[in-house]
């Protein structure tokens, strides 16, 4: 298998970054003195964030930091346990993400950091007196996690810096945004991603039409990556392009709008099984919970006059709230699900009263 | 010892040393270390003189190191105003040299359940502590035993923790730090006396900021460090960090601009805050939507917009107080679910139709 084109053409320094140039440019500032701080990158999915880290690193150790080797660590819990977890290295730097092993990411943390810290850099003629230690999906970390982040990023400095990767910084505890350099990286606009679309499409040797580029665009949510897919699969499909070439949709997309279809049109229990078999499907299929309800929520609400809506967002939020805070998403999702057509049925019921 | 062991171990991989490195092994190392370590750490108060503000706790600490008895310890209050900083200080300057034996520091990295607590500080606790330094100065009689980030230590480990506390209390203090004190168990608290460390004045943080700015030959003019500091909400350490961030951002000697600031800080832009005030004032749920939409895409926080409307809506003349309840009572609600985890995007929807609802009350 050929390497996708959003591997295959990720800009690889500083420099080379199509968008947010000037902000590129201040990173580059930052990595000319010893005194970097710890990061914490934030942005919506498939705005760059990685992307950005990985030039940034470059930057600071030179194409080292790209000969990338794969390793699984293990890890003792207090308990016993044994966890393991895969991380991805340099001799630079290492990355990880810590809510790989769920509930337990505090142990990771703690282990890994002191071991990184602790372990001096060999080569002492290196550019810089520290490591990197990069933490991705830092938003889905555990509090205790978080906070057992706090005294070591202050303690282990002089040896060690840590670049948190996030999709939104509400979640990471005020403490540890104190401790950090937060750099926002928001989602390229439209018409950046059109063009870098084009470029990619150049390169591979592929007419793009604009037209068609854009239906790309208006379907990938302004996420980059999923526009980057999108197109690749496309060319796969049917090339030459033609003008009404149809962007193919996700399957779970359509699975979640099947399920809200069922839900519209039979609020009963008979569907509430089968709506249950479906959350049951995307669960397993690894589509975020957080996903699978916000997008269930968007097809719903499309049936919902004002009031409703309202009155439903409102449910929609006390719901999802408390997914969040406990483990076992599928009962949350289901709650809602009752919770949405019991709502939905009593509207419909009214308004056969008014006729 | 340490470090001359890890030259060796380099110098035997590498075959030679490092040019930086004196052959007697040792003291140019960390002073160099220091200088390369954030502002943060480099300005970290080394005494309790230095400690800004926090007055209570500072006279307690000073007249400790003038030979007064300690009581066990409990420091609270939002994070950056340096609790960590003051006992560390304090410390220093009560052991000196033998400060690394005398204290034990655990936090919330360190593992510290229930056996944690009856074996390792147990025996940490049952050390004696003479009244003497090595070379004969004196010092205080006892061992000092920092839990900083209690609270994120377990019920049953704060009990476990209790006994202890009491038992030990001839050689050993406890200093207890957390951001929540309700999170500490009663009995711990009344163990304890209390020092509530306050936002920083930001004056105060003004002055510091200014000192580092000549230190570091920053350049920066008043009004722009006054838009800092006010956006740090009394965090000391965030305000230094975001000083020593637009300066870095900026490249050595460029002067420091507001927008730059703006940015660091994640503020919010107005104009923003504004688009989301007209969009729900106009009804329209399709707008909102897209509206929140485009918002997420821009990845500013959602807490820190909850902050800004709060703001804005204390001034506003638009709303009577029926409407200021209203939203005032769905910001609380959704800030809390935010913290807690919540997704951003409902969260957001469900306060845009809350303000919508309190336009249509006018
Ligand atoms: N500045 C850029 N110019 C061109 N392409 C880019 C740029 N930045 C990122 N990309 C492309 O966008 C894709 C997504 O980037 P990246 O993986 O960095 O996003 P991310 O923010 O980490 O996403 P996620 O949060 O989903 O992991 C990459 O495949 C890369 O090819
Ligand atoms: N009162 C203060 N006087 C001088 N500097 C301070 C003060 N408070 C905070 N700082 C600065 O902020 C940094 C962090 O302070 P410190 O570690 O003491 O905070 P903390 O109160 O322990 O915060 P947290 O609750 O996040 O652990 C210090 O290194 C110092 O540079
Ligand atoms: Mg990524
Ligand atoms: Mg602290």
């Amino acid at each position: 298998m050929s390497v996708l084109w959003a591997d295959k053409y990720r800009p690889k320094e500083l420099s080379a970054l199509d968008y947010h140039k000037e902000q590129a440019a201040n990173l580059k500032d930052l990595t000319k003195e010893g005194d970097f701080p710890h990061l914490l990158v934030y942005g919506p999915l498939g705005a760059g964030k990685k992307t950005r880290i990985m030039c940034l690193l470059r930057e600071l150790y030179g194409p080292g930091v790209e000969r990338l080797k794969m390793e699984t660590m293990s890890f003792t819990t207090p308990s016993n346990k044994k966890l393991e977890i895969t991380t991805v290295s340099s001799i630079y730097h290492i990355e990880v993400n810590p809510s790989d092993v769920g509930i337990y990411d505090r142990v990771v943390i703690m282990d890994l950091i002191k071991h990184v810290a602790q372990t001096q850099q060999l080569n002492v003629n290196a550019q810089r007196e520290f490591k990197v230690i990069v933490l991705t999906d830092v938003d889905d970390l555990t509090k205790e996690a978080q906070h057992a982040l706090r005294r070591t990023m202050e303690k282990y400095i002089s040896n060690c810096r840590i670049i948190l990767c996030a999709t939104t910084i509400s979640r990471v505890i005020p403490a540890i945004r104190s401790r950090c350099l937060c750099i926002r990286v928001p989602a390229p606009t439209e018409d950046t991603i059109v063009t870098i679309l084009q470029n990619v499409c150049k390169k591979e040797d592929v007419n793009l039409p604009l037209a068609f580029a854009k239906k790309i665009v208006d379907v990938s949510n302004r996420n980059l990556r999923r526009a980057l897919l999108i197109c690749e699969a496309c060319k796969v499909e049917q090339y030459p392009f033609t003008e009404n070439q149809q962007v193919p949709e996700p399957d779970w997309q359509i699975f979640i709008r099947k399920t809200a279809e069922q839900m519209l049109q039979l609020p009963n229990i008979k569907s509430l099984a089968k709506v249950r078999q479906n959350f049951y499907e995307l669960l397993t299929n690894g589509i975020p919970s957080e996903i699978i309800f916000k997008t269930l929520l968007e097809e719903l609400l499309k049936k919902c006059d004002r009031g409703m809506k309202t009155k439903v967002v409102e449910e929609a939020a006390i719901y999802e709230h408390r997914m969040s805070q406990g483990n076992k998403a599928i009962f949350h999702l289901e709650a809602f699900a009752v919770k949405f057509m019991y709502l939905y049925k009593n509207m419909l019921e009214q308004m056969v009263e008014v006729y | 010892m340490q470090i001359t062991k890890i030259i060796m171990q380099a110098f035997l991989k590498t075959g030679k040393l490092d040019k930086t490195q004196p052959k007697s092994g040792g003291t140019s190392k960390p002073t160099k270390k220091s200088e390369l370590v954030p502002w943060v750490e480099k300005y970290r108060p080394k005494t309790v003189a230095d400690v800004v503000e926090q007055n209570e706790a500072v006279t307690v600490l000073e007249q400790c190191i003038s030979g007064a008895d300690l009581p066990n310890l409990l420091f609270y209050g939002p994070p950056g105003t340096g609790k960590t900083s003051t006992i560390l200080a304090a410390a220093r300057q009560l052991f000196g040299d033998i400060y690394k034996e005398r204290i034990l520091e655990l936090n919330a990295s360190d593992e510290r359940g229930i056996q944690v607590i009856r074996e390792k500080v147990k025996t940490f606790a049952h050390l004696t502590a003479s009244g003497t330094r090595q070379d004969g100065k004196p010092c205080p009689p006892f061992k000092i035993i920092i839990l900083d980030e209690a609270d994120s230590m377990t019920h049953a480990a704060q009990s476990a923790l209790r006994r202890t506390m009491e038992k030990e209390t001839r050689t050993t203090r406890f200093c207890l730090i957390c951001n929540y004190v309700s999170r500490i168990i009663e009995p711990l608290t009344s163990r304890c006396t209390k020092f509530r460390f306050k936002p920083l004045n930001e004056s105060m943080i003004l002055e510091r900021l200014s000192l580092i700015c000549k230190e570091e030959d920053v350049n920066c003019d008043d009004e722009t460090l006054n838009l800092l500091v006010q956006t740090c909400g009394g965090d000391m350490r965030r305000a230094i960090t975001c000083l020593q961030s637009c300066a870095k951002l900026k490249g050595r000697g460029q002067k420091i601009d507001p927008d730059t600031v703006l940015e660091v800080t994640g503020v919010v832009p107005d104009k923003w805050l504004k688009e989301f005030l007209d969009t729900c004032k106009s009804q329209e749920y399709g707008e909102l939507e897209k509206f929140i939409r485009k918002l997420m895409l821009e990845a500013y926080a959602a807490s820190q917009i909850l902050v800004q409307l709060n703001e804005m809506l204390v001034v506003n003349d638009q709303f009577n107080d029926k409407q200021k309840a209203l939203i005032g009572e769905k910001l609380g609600v959704v800030s809390y679910r935010l913290q807690d985890g919540g997704s951003e995007y409902i969260q957001l929807l469900d306060l845009g139709n809350a303000l919508s609802k309190a336009y249509s009350l006018a």
